[in-house]
C-alpha cells in the first residue's frame, strides 16, 4: 500500500518543477497505468522497502544526485591526488637532489689511500641505494716543471654521479685525458698530446676533451683509473657517494660506512645535507598546507551541495513522517543514502584522483606517482563523514518541524 | 523597484546570503592565498637554495693554477694575481645587485703553528664574517655567515676588524685549542674566539678576518677569489648562448635576465681584471629543483582554483533553488524573464563583490601566515591581483548561478506557487 502511494506521488508529481524530470516520468506514465505498474512490482522479486526507497531516491531525482555525487567524485579526488603527491613528493624531489652529486664522501685518513677492497665495501653496504665514485688524486709535472693535480677517475660512475660537469668528450680508450678548462693552458694549450712526470715514471697521454665546472676540477687533469693506477701506483683516497633517501637513512649509511671501513674519515657534504633538508621541509609544509586548504575547500563544496539536496527532500521528510516513520528510521534513511553516495563518491573520485596525481607526476617530474592504496581507506572514511554530516544537519533541524507544516508548502 | 528588490532580499534573506557569501569568501580566501604562495614560492624556495652555498665564484683574470688536493694548496700563496678588495663593494653596484644575498672574499695564506715544539704549515683562510660595507646609497653585511650558513661554530663569531680567529675542529683538537684561548701563528700572537665546524677542509684551517691574512701575506688589499651567492632563474637556452653572439634586443633581454650566466657576465664587468663563473654544481642543480617545485605548486593551484569555484558554483545553485517559490510569484505577477534573470544576476554581482573583497583581504592574511610560518619571512600580496581577483569572483558566481537560474526563470509558476516544490 505504501509503494502505491509513493509511486503515484512519483508520478503526479512533476518533481521540482524541473523540465528534464518530467518528460520521463510522463513516459512511464502513458506506456505503464498506475495499476499495471503496482501489479509488475508485486510480481517483482522481493526488495526491501528500505533499499528500493534509497535507489528511487536517487534515481528520480538524477539531476540533484548527479550533482551531488559530482561534487563528492571531484572532492575525493582532489584530496586523493593531494595526498598521494604529498606522500610522494618527497621521494620525487630527493631524486632531484641527487643531481647535486655526492652527499657522503670518504676520504683515507690523514691523506692515506684507502684500502683496495674499500670500494666494495662501500657497494655492499650501499646495495643499490645510490651511486658510488672513487678518486685519486697526486700532483705530477708537466714537461716544463709545472705542477699539477692529476686525478683518477672511473668515468662512467662520475658521469652519473657529477651531472654538472660540463665535458665536451669523454675519454673512450685508455692514455685519454679530460683537462680543466683552467689546466689546458698549462698542459696541452694546441690540444696535442703531453706527457706528465710524477715520481720519476712519465706516462703519455692525449686529451679527449675538457671539463668545466667553475670549482677545483677546472684545474685538474682526469685520467681513467686503472691508467691511473698503472702509472702512479697510487690507489684511491676519496670516495664520494650519493645515498638515497632520507636525512635519517642517509646517516644510517653513514653509520654503516663508518663500521665498516675504520681507515676512513666518513662525513657527510653538509651543505648539500643540509640544504635537501630545508627545501624539502619548505616544499613539505607547503604542499600540506595548500592540501589543507583544497580538501576543505572541496568538503564545504560537498556539505552545501548535500545540504541543499537533503533540504529540497523536505517533502518527502514529512510524508514518511507523517505516515508513521520513526525518527530512528527518518535518520537511518537519511544517513545510509548519505552514506552510499559518499562511498560511492569516494571510489570513483580516488580513481579519477589517482590519474590526476600519476598525470601531474608526469607532467612534473616526469616519473609516475605511485597510487598509494593506503589512502584508500582515509578518502572514504571522511567522505562518508563528511557526507553523514551533510545530512544530518538539515535532518535536524527539519525534525522540530510539524510535517503538516513542510506539507504545506512553508 | 529593482534596487528595492536586491535590497530586499539581503535584508530579509540575511541567512542565505550569509552562506552564499561565506562561501563565495571562502573561496576566494583559498584562491588568493594559493596565488599569492605560488607567485612568490619561486623566489622563497631560491633562498632556502642558498643555504646549498655560493653559486658563482671570481677568480683572477690572469691567475696561475690551482695546485690543491684536500683543500690544501700546494702553490706558493704570493702566487698568481690577487683582485683588489677595493673593488667588491662594485658587486652590489651591478645590474641584478638585488638578487645577490651575499658575498665572501678569500685569502689563503700558509702560516707556521707550534705542536708539541714542532713547527707546522697550516693554512690560514683571511675572509669577512659580516662585514658592513657600502656602495653608493647602499648599506649591506656580507660574509661567510651568508654565504656559507653550514658553517657552525662553538664560542663566537670573531669581529671582522678584530684579531680574533676560528680554529678547524679537527686543527684544534690536534693543538689543544678551545675557544679564548691565544695562538701564536707565525710570530704573532692572536686570540681564539671560536672552534669552526665544517665537515671540510675548514675543519684542518684558520680562519681569520681578511686584513689579518693580508697582513701576514704582506699585501693589502689582495683577495685570491670572491663567493657570490645569487638568485638566479634556471637557465634555459637563450642563457647558454655566447654574449658575445648575440645582437641588440636578444642581447639585451639576456644581459637583463638574472641567469648565472649573465650575472657572472656582470660581475666581470664590475670587478677589474676578474674571471666570473658558474659553479656549475650548484647554479645548475638549483634550476633544476626550482623548476620542479614552482610546477608543482602552479598545478596545485590550478587544483584549488578549480576547487574553490566549484565550491562557489554549488553554494550559488542552491542558493537560488531554495527561491523557487519567490520566482513563481515575480513570474504570476508577470515579471519578464529577463527581469528576473537581472535581479538574480545583479544579488550574484554583489554577493561575489562583497565576498571577494572579504576574501582578497582574508587570503592575504594567510597567505602572510603561510609565509610566517613556513619560510619566517613575508608572503606579499599584489595589490594588482584584487581586480583580476573580483573580476574572477564575479565570472565564477554568474557561472555558478547561471544554470540555477535558467532553471528557476523557465519553472511554470502554478507548481511554484501550489508549493508542490
Amino acid at each position: 500500500m505504501r509503494t502505491r502511494d509513493m509511486s503515484k506521488r512519483d508520478m503526479s508529481k512533476p518533481d521540482m518543477g524541473k523540465p528534464d524530470m518530467i518528460a520521463p516520468l510522463r513516459v512511464s506514465s502513458q506506456s505503464d497505468s498506475a495499476c499495471s505498474l503496482a501489479a509488475s512490482r508485486s510480481q517483482a522479486p522481493h526488495t526491501s522497502m528500505f533499499l528500493r526507497m534509497l535507489v528511487r531516491a536517487a534515481v528520480l531525482r538524477r539531476g540533484r544526485a548527479t550533482s551531488a555525487l559530482f561534487a563528492m567524485v571531484v572532492a575525493a579526488a582532489v584530496a586523493t591526488a593531494m595526498l598521494n603527491l604529498f606522500v610522494d613528493v618527497q621521494a620525487k624531489l630527493q631524486r632531484e637532489f641527487r643531481n647535486y652529486g655526492a652527499n657522503i664522501i670518504l676520504v683515507g685518513r690523514d691523506g692515506a689511500s684507502l684500502p683496495v677492497d674499500a670500494l666494495g665495501h662501500v657497494e655492499s653496504r650501499l646495495a643499490g641505494r645510490g651511486l658510488v665514485a672513487p678518486f685519486a688524486m697526486i700532483v705530477a709535472r708537466t714537461r716544463d716543471g709545472q705542477p699539477v693535480v692529476v686525478a683518477g677517475a672511473d668515468f662512467a660512475r662520475v658521469r652519473q654521479l657529477d651531472r654538472w660537469w660540463s665535458v665536451d668528450t669523454w675519454p673512450s680508450s685508455p692514455q685519454q685525458a679530460l683537462i680543466g678548462v683552467r689546466a689546458r693552458s698549462t698542459v696541452s694549450p694546441k690540444n696535442q698530446p703531453f706527457d706528465l712526470t710524477f715520481h720519476g715514471h712519465v706516462i703519455h697521454l692525449t686529451p679527449a676533451g675538457t671539463v668545466q665546472t667553475g670549482a677545483a676540477e677546472d684545474s685538474r687533469v682526469y685520467l681513467s683509473l686503472s691508467d691511473f693506477v698503472a702509472w702512479t701506483g697510487v690507489q684511491p683516497s676519496t670516495i664520494e657517494v650519493a645515498a638515497n633517501g632520507s636525512a635519517e637513512q642517509v646517516s644510517a649509511i653513514m653509520q654503516q660506512l663508518a663500521q665498516a671501513l675504520p681507515a676512513a674519515d666518513v662525513r657527510p657534504v653538509r651543505q648539500i645535507v643540509e640544504g635537501e633538508a630545508r627545501v624539502l621541509g619548505k616544499t613539505r609544509a607547503t604542499l600540506l598546507a595548500a592540501a589543507v586548504l583544497i580538501i576543505l575547500t572541496s568538503a564545504l563544496c560537498v556539505l552545501s551541495t548535500l545540504m541543499g539536496w537533503v533540504f529540497d527532500r523536505r517533502r518527502d521528510f514529512a510524508i514518511m513522517k507523517a505516515l508513521g516513520a520513526s525518527n530512528r528510521l527518518l535518520n537511518g534513511f537519511f544517513a545510509a543514502e548519505a552514506a552510499a553516495l559518499g562511498a560511492a563518491g569516494a571510489i570513483i573520485g580516488f580513481v579519477v584522483g589517482i590519474g590526476v596525481a600519476a598525470w601531474i607526476g608526469r607532467a612534473n617530474f616526469h616519473a609516475p606517482v605511485v597510487p598509494r592504496f593506503s589512502v584508500l581507506p582515509i578518502v572514504v572514511a571522511v567522505s562518508i563523514a563528511v557526507t553523514l554530516l551533510s545530512a544530518i544537519l538539515p535532518i535536524s533541524l527539519l525534525r522540530r518541524v510539524q510535517p503538516a507544516v513542510i506539507l504545506r508548502g512553508e | 523597484m529593482f534596487v528595492r528588490l536586491v535590497y530586499e532580499s539581503f535584508r530579509r534573506q540575511k541567512r542565505r546570503k550569509l552562506l552564499a557569501g561565506a562561501a563565495i569568501t571562502l573561496g576566494v580566501t583559498v584562491a588568493t592565498a594559493m596565488i599569492a604562495v605560488a607567485t612568490d614560492i619561486g623566489d622563497k624556495i631560491n633562498r632556502e637554495l642558498r643555504t646549498i652555498g655560493a653559486n658563482l665564484l671570481i677568480t683572477p683574470q690572469e691567475d696561475s693554477l690551482d695546485v690543491e688536493i684536500g683543500g690544501v694548496n700546494l702553490k706558493p700563496p704570493s702566487d698568481g694575481a690577487f683582485l683588489d678588495e677595493a673593488d667588491l663593494p662594485k658587486i652590489k653596484g651591478t645590474f641584478w645587485h638585488n638578487n645577490i644575498t651575499g658575498f665572501a672574499p678569500m685569502l689563503p695564506v700558509t702560516v707556521q703553528v707550534e705542536q708539541e715544539g714542532q713547527q707546522r704549515d697550516v693554512t690560514l683562510l683571511g675572509t669577512y664574517f659580516a662585514r658592513p660595507l657600502s656602495f653608493g646609497q647602499e648599506h649591506f653585511t656580507t660574509g661567510v655567515r651568508s654565504t656559507h650558513p653550514w658553517w657552525r661554530i662553538s664560542g663566537a663569531w670573531p669581529d671582522d676588524n678584530s684579531r680574533d680567529v676560528l680554529v678547524g675542529e679537527k686543527l684544534a683538537s690536534l693543538l689543544g685549542e678551545k675557544p679564548g684561548d691565544e695562538l701564536t701563528l707565525s710570530g704573532r700572537q692572536f686570540h681564539v674566539s671560536g672552534i669552526l665546524s665544517t665537515d671540510a677542509a675548514e675543519d684542518d684551517q684558520i680562519v681569520a678576518p681578511l686584513a689579518i691574512a693580508q697582513e701576514i701575506l704582506g699585501k693589502p688589499g689582495a683577495v685570491r677569489r670572491v663567493y657570490v651567492s645569487a638568485l638566479t632563474k634556471p637557465e634555459d637556452a637563450l642563457a647558454r648562448r655566447d654574449p658575445k653572439s648575440l645582437s641588440g634586443p636578444i642581447y639585451d633581454r639576456w644581459y637583463c635576465s638574472p641567469y648565472p650566466q649573465s650575472i657572472a657576465y656582470q660581475l666581470q664587468e664590475a670587478i677589474p681584471h676578474s674571471h666570473a663563473e658558474q659553479i656549475r654544481q650548484v647554479a645548475q642543480n638549483e634550476g633544476a629543483v626550482l623548476t620542479r617545485i614552482e610546477g608543482l605548486i602552479f598545478l596545485i593551484t590550478l587544483a584549488a582554483l578549480f576547487a574553490s569555484a566549484l565550491a562557489v558554483s554549488a553554494a550559488m545553485a542552491t542558493a537560488i533553488f531554495e527561491r523557487r517559490s519567490e520566482v513563481g510569484l515575480m513570474k504570476a505577477l508577470g515579471a519578464s524573464k529577463l527581469a528576473i534573470a537581472s535581479v538574480f544576476f545583479a544579488e550574484a554581482t554583489l554577493l561575489a563583490l562583497i565576498g571577494g573583497l572579504a576574501g582578497f583581504a582574508a587570503g592575504g592574511l594567510l597567505a602572510r601566515q603561510i609565509g610566517r610560518s613556513i619560510f619566517d619571512s613575508q608572503i606579499g600580496i599584489q595589490p594588482v591581483l584584487l581586480p583580476v581577483v573580483l573580476v574572477v569572483a564575479v565570472l565564477v558566481t554568474f557561472a555558478g548561478s547561471a544554470a540555477a537560474i535558467r532553471r528557476a526563470v523557465q519553472l511554470d509558476p502554478v507548481f511554484a506557487l501550489r508549493g508542490e516544490l
